[in-house]
């Protein structure tokens, strides 16, 4: 009997997605399907909402109107089936200034309920792909931007998340530094990423689908 | 979900681990009540006080001592992304509100631990008090620690963080105040500790315990939301 296969779950779907701070909207008319494991990047100037998109779908914003499922977690309602399956790599690195890089990333590996074994050897393998083994044990604070970036990369990616939400990953980083990161939150393996960048040139050729925010304009999915 | 105890730990951990290191709260929240007494003891013109002087300079440092602590306590959090961080973890967000307040406690003893002997020192005739002020003391520690903890994750989002706290913190811990101050009076005696009523002030402290650490709990869950 032929029986059909039921269509994989996207990995975010979104409708008519609105958010409002106050009086002002920042997000308005967003709507889109990204397929599990696909690349969606995310383009606009200052100001036309991708950090605000990117916040709701990491589910640290509540949407003001729409639909937003994100893994097959409705939003606002179902986040909390969500946290630990994504990976955020925001504006700030949310790493401990007073704590080393080792030390920050053992915390977040508590956190998401790594066993400790399997920890020490996971944060040494993402100390070793992001070359920060010799500054792993330097506080936080006495790291220049670029490596805090690489450390706040390998504490996105620590606990193997399922969609990569990225935010300008590539700032403060140098050439090799990007190279590094590519390895690490790039494109494959199965997971799907959201990439908010400057940078076309850069990230159009890793895409499978483009949202292009304007201020006061429509959104376009392309 | 990672379970409660363990992030629970890993957060107590990491703030007691920052304290050590930066010693950003303890030596001035212990500065300010050693100087206080030394202004008490030069204002007053007394070397020994007991019942309610005594209860009323000895809390009122260790309050007002309490606040720059309280003031502190989520900064962190706030300046290097730390609540981020919680929110994104399957973490039950009270395991966030029992370490700080578990933090914030511990902060608590480790100063009276400096300043109540230096307290004896300037002020009593005798320690035989010190030994049932030990429950008063950790009594109303607990109930400053949930009320603290409470107060701070609301304020500490507020650019007039340092004037609100104080503001909202203050009239909240009234009650407190008034049972560990009604608790440490015959304590302190002049002539030796008595223990008129003092059951009651620690049944009162209890009680006022429990009820800011169950609305603690219950609540910080939707302080944390956006």
């Amino acid at each position: 009997m032929d029986e059909k296969q039921p269509a994989a779950e996207p990995a975010i779907r979104l409708a008519g997605l609105r958010r409002d701070y106050g009086e002002r909207t920042a997000l308005d008319g967003v709507g889109l399907t990204l397929a599990a494991g696909q690349s969606l990047v995310v383009l606009g100037p200052n100001g036309a909402g991708k950090t605000t998109l990117l916040r709701i779908l990491a589910t640290l914003l509540r949407p003001s109107a729409g639909e937003a499922v994100v893994l097959g977690c409705a939003l606002p309602d179902e986040a909390w089936k969500l946290r630990g399956r994504i990976g955020y790599l925001g504006h700030e690195p949310l790493l401990y200034r007073d704590l080393s890089g080792r030390e920050n990333l053992r915390f977040h590996a508590k956190l998401h309920g790594i066993e400790r074994g399997r920890a020490e050897a996971r944060i040494a393998a993402l100390l070793a792909a992001s070359g920060m083994e010799r500054r792993a044990d330097e506080r936080v604070a006495e790291l220049s931007a670029g490596m805090r970036q690489r450390l706040a990369i390998c504490r996105c990616v620590l606990h193997e998340p399922e969609l990569l939400l990225l935010d300008e990953p590539d700032s403060n980083l140098d050439a090799g530094g990007r190279e590094l990161a590519q390895e690490l939150i790039g494109p494959g393996g199965g997971r799907s990423r959201v990439v908010v960048t400057h940078d076309p040139e850069r990230h159009l050729p890793e895409a499978d689908q483009v949202l292009r925010l304007g201020i006061g304009e429509a959104a376009a999915v392309s | 979900m990672t379970p409660s105890r363990t992030a629970f730990a890993a957060i107590l951990a990491k703030d007691l681990r920052t304290e050590l290191r930066t010693l950003q709260s303890l030596p001035a929240m212990a500065l300010f009540a050693v100087t206080t007494f030394v202004i008490f003891r030069f204002g007053l013109d007394r070397t020994s006080l007991s019942g309610s002087l005594a209860a009323g300079v000895l809390w009122a440092t260790l309050l007002f001592a309490a606040v720059l602590g309280i003031n502190r306590l989520f900064v962190a959090e706030r300046e290097e992304g730390g609540f981020d961080a919680i929110r994104l973890a399957p973490i039950d967000r009270s395991a966030l509100f029992a370490a700080k307040a578990t933090a914030l406690l511990a902060y608590l003893l480790a100063l009276e631990l400096v300043t109540v002997p230096i307290f004896a020192f300037f002020f009593l005739d005798s320690a035989a008090g010190l030994l049932p002020l030990l429950a008063i003391l950790l009594l109303a520690d607990i109930g400053l620690a949930a009320t603290g903890t409470l107060i701070s994750s609301m304020a500490v989002n507020s650019r007039a963080r340092d004037l609100l706290v104080p503001l909202v913190l203050l009239p909240l811990v009234v009650p407190l105040m008034i049972a560990a101050t009604g608790a440490t009076d015959p304590v302190l005696a002049a002539g030796g500790p008595a223990y008129d009523r003092f059951g009651t002030w620690l049944m009162v402290l209890g009680l006022y315990d429990l009820i800011f650490a169950l609305v603690g709990y219950a609540v910080f869950d939707f302080l944390l939301e956006d």
